[in-house]
């Protein structure tokens, strides 16, 4: 217990809170000189008070847990060592400022698997609530954070869209962070200081974005459309300003990965030598490093319209609500595939390996992922169609949306020539990548019906949207992030998780998930909107409902299943410390766990990195002659 | 060779047994407009839809069958050790299978294309209705008759083309039956154009998150022959010319011009307001804990500024203010008309 309260962690924490009561000081201290009202007969204190306390307390974190101190250091002009001492054990390395990036991998996982849980408990409480028709116990009579019923219901589904997104962001970026650099045959990120201030915002960023539900929720949903968004209560704010940390958070990230890859790859590791899964890696960082501020600029201009009144929105002071939805949509229609892409990576990068056969066509799978990446960037306006917007720009932004099938097309054609005629072998990470081809093949066939115009008029903000997306991020990333934990599992602990439960965890998940999903389409064409807390009876949905929910259920179990699989395997499991995959790839030629620095010796490229199948080939080759079998450790 | 044969006579048959069976299940609601057509009318929805279903179960199969199949007829044999055949790629498989889906792609953003400028097709008889969208109801007005109503009542096989509008936040206007779905947004007017072809009642539910009620922001739609179209229609004018005698009388035409039945109703059901059903002259409790009689004072105090007093269980934040909406007359008839609700 003392040594965590003497961690950055406990030290931002209680930092965070006294920046808060100094931002809400600040502002009440101002109104009430200024005269105007300092207190809220809900809230106690007034909004703009609010907002500076949440801000301040995001930055009061930042500056005390020390994950920017080397900098301030430099500006004093004091030098410090390029790689800090690790004095630390266990898991104090993870609550304490680190920059390496295998511990800044672990840490970002880690805050995401808290985020996507408590997102999927919000989704288990909101689904008890719909298997049946009538309010059960989300009632109007109801009172919890100031909010009846339905409004909990409203915040708790527009929390669910929004923990688990940044949870996936958190999630992408640990896989990132963790892999991308080994695979390269670099030290570290780029940037290590940045890399550890990417991860500590997302801490503080987190805890605002949680803290909208105790100051009265919001009612908006995660895309937070004004003017619904500009009349909800303070929490919306605290929605606004969670995601701009996570969003800062993830601007930078994106920009070390970019530089990481550009600058330190191992020798002759040209662009096409280059593990699969970094092509990826690359694409995702591109538009999170150039799109992610448009949702900040989005939010930030409702945030200002509802602070200072600035009608940017308001129809009645000449705003255009619509207005909104296209700078939204700007970054959070490639967000989706943020997301994906780099879960689409781990698929092809895991495929060759337990499929022992080359990964088909690797140059046109490169440039699939830097297409769709591209092509995400014109097609914003689908999710529109319905919205008011020009006539004209809906065929337009119909067919750059039906172009994204193409070179997605592409991947899917030659991840089947990959599996074609291989000798697959089924363990736990393998299932899970089939998994998630089959999933986001539903989710992909899916797409196309809503990107014709007409169609999707019958079926946008319905539940067949919801089947949809739920299919294209379980296999674009839930599928690929466990195929990737429980393949990487072993690098990062030296231990292995047990066979048998992620095997279970997978038969469990995969057809609850495909039942959850299949559900939702067919209620969503027949009527079932989304986001809503209660529906008509009389169309019918009770019994689909019902099963719905059972399904979430299972997938929640077998997901408890996996978190006691992962945490438990960490003390117990059996020991790994060898290539147990009898893979090419760099990292398994070098025990596990990775040494400190990860490579004892630098390794140069001397193959292609997917010649399963080819005898005497090799991919990568150390440089010393001592084998690379021993370790520091 | 073998192997790409069957797989190809599988990829086949599934495709076929697949789409057999999503077409045996009604996958849509019963189609009731000329735009949702049926399979049959090229052009509607349905059909596009029809051609969407057999293409995604075609792409399903082609993906999905090579996979199990490989899964199964190249299985590892017991105490195989080696690895797959060294198949790097293939660049004339990979053109083929960049440019056929791109040609596909054109084929389906053509015929996207072609239907929405069907079902955007105007007639130049076509009747129009005013619609006002508002937390958590919606209001028709019927501008060649006068009137105002909370349910929708349409003649079949007659174009309407709907002028909508908000007056508070983003709504969407979706009858499932009708298949088309058009946002409602302040300080503009959006266009539906539906020509009912099925007669019976439906429901217009909004679809835009709109707010704590959302859920339940539902009004009757009625689809029916022309001549109960004009029956409905005159009453409606005959009740309005009668109501419009009485101080109570103008009230619930207010009331229903207004949109106050969204939120309150008028025979004690409980919705985002508190209901009119005997509430005058009646004691409420207040948040703060108060209780107070319901009086002009207090009527007309909660329709200027709704969150002067806050009932307890209710939240005021959902109502605006009405100071610029209504006159003191029509706040006056308003109360008048509330006082009958007993």
């Amino acid at each position: 217990m003392k040594k965590f309260l003497s961690s950055s962690l406990a030290r931002g924490l209680v930092w965070q809170v006294i920046g808060t009561i100094v931002g809400i000081g600040l502002i009440t201290g101002i109104r009430a000189a200024m005269g105007l009202p300092t207190t809220d007969s809900v809230f106690f204190f007034t909004e703009p008070a609010w907002v500076l306390g949440a801000f301040l307390g995001g930055l009061f974190f930042l500056s005390a847990n020390g994950s920017v101190s080397d900098w301030f250091k430099w500006a004093r002009g004091i030098d410090t060592p390029e790689h800090h001492e690790e004095h630390y054990k266990g898991w104090e390395k993870f609550v304490n400022v680190s920059l390496d990036h295998k511990v800044i991998g672990v840490q970002y996982t880690m805050l995401s698997l808290i985020l996507i849980c408590v997102g999927g408990l919000f989704a288990l409480i909101f689904r008890t609530e719909l298997a049946a028709s009538e309010l059960q116990f989300l009632t109007l009579d109801m009172k919890l954070f100031n909010q009846n019923g339905p409004q909990l219901f409203n915040t708790m589904m527009s929390l669910h869209g929004m923990l688990m997104i940044q949870g996936i962001l958190l999630g992408v970026a640990g896989i990132i962070n963790y892999v991308v650099p080994l695979l390269l045959g670099a030290q570290d990120m780029a940037f290590p200081r940045m890399n550890a201030f990417s991860f500590w915002l997302g801490v503080p960023g987190s805890i605002i974005l949680l803290s909208s539900i105790v100051l009265g929720g919001f009612d908006t949903g995660w895309t937070g459309y004004p003017p619904l968004s500009a009349r909800a209560p303070v929490g919306v704010q605290m929605f606004f300003l969670g995601v701009f940390f996570l969003g800062w958070s993830s601007i930078l990230g994106g920009l070390n990965v970019v530089v990481t890859v550009v600058r330190v790859r191992a020798r002759s590791m040209n662009a096409f030598r280059m593990p699969i899964f970094v092509w990826a890696s690359v694409a995702t960082s591109i538009i999170t490093m150039t799109a992610t501020q448009l949702i900040g600029l989005s939010f930030q201009l409702v945030m200002f319209q509802r602070l200072l009144g600035m009608g940017f929105f308001d129809p009645a002071k000449g705003g255009n609500p619509v207005l909104y939805q296209h700078l939204f949509w700007f970054y959070s229609h490639p967000a989706v595939y943020v997301f994906v892409l780099p879960g689409l990576g781990v698929i092809s990068e895991l495929l060759p390996v337990f499929a022992r056969k080359p990964l088909f066509g690797y140059r046109w799978i490169a440039m699939s992922s830097l297409g769709i990446a591209l092509v995400g960037f014109v097609v914003w306006a689908h999710h529109m169609f319905a919205s008011g917007m020009n006539e004209y720009l809906r065929v337009p932004f119909m067919y750059s949306t039906l172009l994204v099938g193409v070179p997605t097309g592409v991947k899917f054609f030659s991840w089947v020539a990959t599996i074609w005629k291989g000798k697959i072998d089924f363990h736990t990470p393998m299932l899970f990548v089939l998994g998630a081809i089959v999933v986001f093949l539903l989710g992909g066939i899916t797409g196309p019906v809503l990107a014709a115009i007409s169609v999707d008029l019958h079926l946008t903000d319905t539940y067949f949207i919801v089947g949809h997306f739920h299919d294209t991020i379980f296999g674009g990333f839930v599928f690929p992030f466990f195929a990737a934990l429980y393949y990487w599992f072993p690098k990062a602990t030296g231990r292995r998780m047990s066979e048998t439960l992620g095997k279970i965890h997978f038969w469990i998940m995969t057809p609850s998930f495909l039942v959850l999903q299949f559900g939702m389409m067919r209620i969503g064409l027949l009527g079932m909107r989304r986001r809503i807390v209660d529906y008509d009876p009389a169309m019918g949905f009770d019994s689909t409902h019902l099963v719905l929910t059972i399904a979430g259920y299972l997938i929640g179990i077998s997901v408890a299943i996996f978190l006691y699989n992962f945490f438990n395997s960490m003390k117990n499991g059996e020991k790994a410390e060898g290539n147990i995959w009898n893979s090419r790839s760099p990292e398994w030629q070098v025990p596990s766990p990775m040494p400190m620095h990860n490579y004892d010796q630098p390794f140069e490229v001397v193959g292609e990195p997917y010649d399963y199948g080819l005898p005497g080939s090799k991919y990568v080759e150390f440089a010393a002659a001592t084998t690379p079998a021993k370790s520091k450790h | 060779m073998r192997h790409y044969v069957t797989v190809g006579i599988l990829v086949i048959v599934v495709t076929i047994l697949t789409y057999a069976g999503l077409y045996s299940v009604d996958l849509l609601p019963v189609a009731a407009s000329l735009q949702a057509g049926s399979i049959n009318d090229v052009g509607s929805i349905d059909w596009l839809w029809n051609w969407e279903l057999v293409v995604m179960c075609f792409l399903f199969s082609l993906i999905a069958v090579p996979m199990f199949y490989s899964f199964v007829v190249f299985r590892r044999r017991k105490g195989d050790t080696s690895d797959g055949e060294h198949m790097e790629g293939n660049t004339n498989l990979e053109i083929a299978w960049t440019v056929l889906p791109l040609i596909l792609v054109f084929a389906f953003a053509y015929m996207g294309a072609y239907s929405l400028g069907d079902i955007r097709r105007m007639d130049l008889d076509a009747m129009s209705i005013k619609v006002r969208a508002q937390q958590f109801t919606w209001t028709f007005e019927y501008p060649e008759y006068g009137f105002f109503s909370n349910e929708l009542h349409l003649p079949v096989d007659q174009q309407v083309v709907l002028k909508m509008t908000s007056t508070d936040v983003i709504h969407s206007f979706w009858v499932p039956e009708f298949r088309i779905k058009q946002d409602v947004v302040p300080g503009r007017i959006t266009e539906y154009i539906v020509t009912p072809t099925l007669i019976g009642p439906y429901e217009v539910r909004c679809a835009e998150l709109c707010g704590t009620s959302h859920y339940n922001m539902e009004n009757a739609v009625i689809v029916e022959s022309r001549a109960n179209f004009d029956i409905w229609v005159a009453e409606q004018v005959a009740i309005a010319a009668a109501a419009a005698q009485t101080p109570e009388g103008q009230g619930q035409l207010l009331a229903v011009k207004n949109g106050c039945s969204g939120c309150h109703s008028v025979d004690g059901t409980r919705l985002t307001g508190p209901t009119w059903f005997g509430i005058y002259g009646a004691d409420v409790e207040l948040a703060d804990g108060r209780t107070i009689v319901v009086d002009d004072a207090f009527i007309i105090e909660s329709i200027l500024d709704p969150k002067a007093k806050e009932v307890a269980g209710f939240s005021p934040t959902s109502m605006p203010t009405y100071a610029t909406v209504l006159t003191e007359e029509e706040i006056a008839n308003i109360i008048a008309y509330i006082k009958t609700l007993r």
